[in-house]
């Protein structure tokens, strides 16, 4: 496996007078992986962004990007490292033109207008390019912060709640652009509130709270390991018990008797396939049923379950 | 030490950008405010008043009148130069960048004291449509100007970063620059003050910034000129080394 593009050991962020926002968090990052942060509000999401950023200074850990130590050789792993904030922060007196070419120079690149022609081009706002910020709609000005992150052509790129505010279908559409910067070799770490977000676009997920990460994985083993199917079906007639037909089942009486619920399988069809049977097994056993109904676990809801869990224990 | 130029050069440009696209309050605000002094006590009561150590009381009081704009402008606008970043959220985008003290200096500092001079040159042209004045050390007073409006500069900067409210990034030119330059001998000569108030009025520092200008201009001061540069630069010395402090610890810009 390759080197990781970013190593955070042992970060720890404590604000004066404030609680712990971020509780000795490990992570290691991939490189050209789209990383999918995952947490309610004031799970230390932004904290850890801005702490990789030179936006939060750290109480303790070490965070390493590019193989160099970000506390003594900032300078070269910043120029490398890309940020589009949560807010929509910028001068909203500036023409487009203008705030990415200065975002261009900031850090230290030399002026490009083709380059900075192409990022336009590429984020549908080149005809906007001569118009102030302030006169573009709110996704317009959050592509725009996109732009201003990508003129000086970083190769690990942090996106915090990208498309938060933004409608469906501009939703769609930066998950598009974020797509492309993936095929391009960035690397991109974003938070989100959106699991449906995550569940489209991120290679592995982290999910954390209260400034300590839960889980790490790859979406998809994460779906495999937590995932599962429920089926629920509605008999004909009422069940007082299991009959031996289903005892290999992970099946359940509805509360009435007429409805049998199945929970199981793992997320990647092995619920579905076992439902067949279970609805074979049903006719088999001359159980006769007027409906079903499936539902694969979502993200979403591994999501909530694994964050209710943690409350509960 | 590692200078990035690009990204100072990158800053500057843009605050030079900013003062440009509100020149009406950045120059020609305060360059019709200083025309005003000059028409009022320059010509009008200016020319009923006695020479102040041989020079015409229109001609003593210009630079006086010229500190007075130049340390209130290169304070207010280094101070809001950095202060409305940190205000509208823009200032991750310079912390997040691959830039220092030295940089950030260069950029903002630099743009505050070049709108100073660029101030200050049209004060001086527009002086000779009210006041007949020559400056007997041009090079010195350019030297010294810019020392002034550098120090000044990185003061405004510091203020920036310690100010939470508009109201606190107005509190300083407002009521203790102003106040403290029409007190150190804009209009008058501190050694005609009468005792106690002459050596009262060489406890505000300002007094020896308007006599290191004035001696630039005319040749008359009422402190040596070494002290008033002496102090200038260590000023300056004392500001840099605040704001590198403030760096290192984040101070105000990092959480």
């Amino acid at each position: 496996m390759s080197e990781p593009i970013l190593s955070i050991r042992g970060l720890t962020k404590t604000y004066k007078n404030g609680p712990r926002a971020l509780d000795s968090v490990d992570l290691d990052i991939r490189p050209g992986e789209i990383f999918a942060l995952l947490g309610p509000n004031g799970a230390g999401k932004t904290t850890l962004i801005g702490a990789v950023c030179g936006l939060v200074r750290p109480t303790g850990g070490t965070i390493t990007a590019f193989g160099q130590d970000l506390s003594r050789d900032w300078r070269k792993a910043r120029a490398r490292i890309g940020l589009v904030p949560q807010e929509l922060a910028t001068d909203m007196f500036e023409t487009v033109w203008r705030a990415i070419a200065y975002s261009q120079g900031l850090f230290g690149r030399p002026y490009d207008p083709a380059r900075l022609e192409e990022i336009l081009r590429s984020l549908s706002l080149w005809d906007k390019k001569d118009a102030q910020i302030r006169a573009l709609s709110g996704g317009m000005k959050r592509r725009v912060l996109i732009a201003k992150a990508l003129a000086h052509e970083p190769e690990l790129l942090f996106l915090d709640e990208p498309t938060a505010g933004v409608d469906v279908e501009l939703r769609k559409d930066m998950w598009q652009q974020i797509a492309a910067l993936k095929e391009r070799g960035v690397t991109i770490i974003l938070t989100t509130h959106y699991i449906e977000e995550a569940e489209e676009m991120a290679d592995r997920v982290g999910i954390i709270r209260g400034g300590r990460i839960l889980m790490v994985d790859e979406k998809r083993a994460m779906m495999e390991r937590l995932g599962t199917t429920e089926a629920v079906i509605t008999l004909a007639a009422p069940l007082a018990a299991i009959p031996p037909a289903l005892a290999g089942f992970p099946v359940e009486i509805g509360a009435d008797g007429m409805q049998l619920i199945y929970r199981g399988g793992n997320g990647q069809g092995g619920g579905r396939a076992q439902v067949a049977q279970l609805t074979q097994a049903l006719t088999r056993a001359d159980i006769a049923y007027t409906s079903l109904d499936i539902h694969d676990s979502s993200l979403e809801d591994i999501f909530v379950g694994l964050l209710g869990e943690k409350e509960a224990a | 030490m590692y200078f990035n130029a690009r990204s100072a050069l990158a800053i500057y440009r843009r605050e030079m950008a900013r003062a440009f696209r509100t020149a009406f309050q950045s120059i020609l605000s305060p360059v019709l405010t200083t025309s005003l002094y000059f028409v009022v006590f320059g010509s009008v009561i200016g020319a009923r008043m006695e020479p102040i150590g041989g020079v015409p009381y229109g001609a003593f009081i210009i630079p006086g009148l010229l500190m007075l704009t130049l340390l209130g402008e290169t304070t207010s606008n280094a101070s809001f130069g950095i202060y409305m970043p940190r205000f509208t959220g823009t200032i991750y985008e310079l912390l997040s960048a691959p830039v220092g003290v030295a940089e950030t200096l260069a950029g903002f500092v630099g743009a505050a004291a070049t709108k100073g001079l660029i101030l200050a040159a049209i004060i001086l042209g527009t002086a000779t449509f009210f006041v007949d004045y020559e400056i007997k050390y041009p090079l010195l007073a350019a030297f010294y100007i810019m020392l002034v409006a550098a120090s000044f500069a990185l003061f405004g900067f510091i203020l920036g970063i310690w100010a939470d409210s508009f109201e606190k990034l107005g509190i300083i030119p407002m009521l203790i620059l102003t106040p403290l330059t029409f007190l150190g001998g804009t209009f008058y000569s501190i050694r005609e003050l009468p005792a106690p108030w002459d050596a009262v009025a060489l406890a505000n520092p300002i007094a020896f910034l308007v006599s290191g200008l004035r001696y630039s201009f005319y040749g008359v001061s009422d402190v040596p000129i070494g002290v008033s540069l002496g102090l200038t630069i260590g000023f300056l010395a004392l500001c840099t080394l605040v704001i590198a402090v403030i760096f290192r610890t984040g101070w105000r810009l990092r959480e």
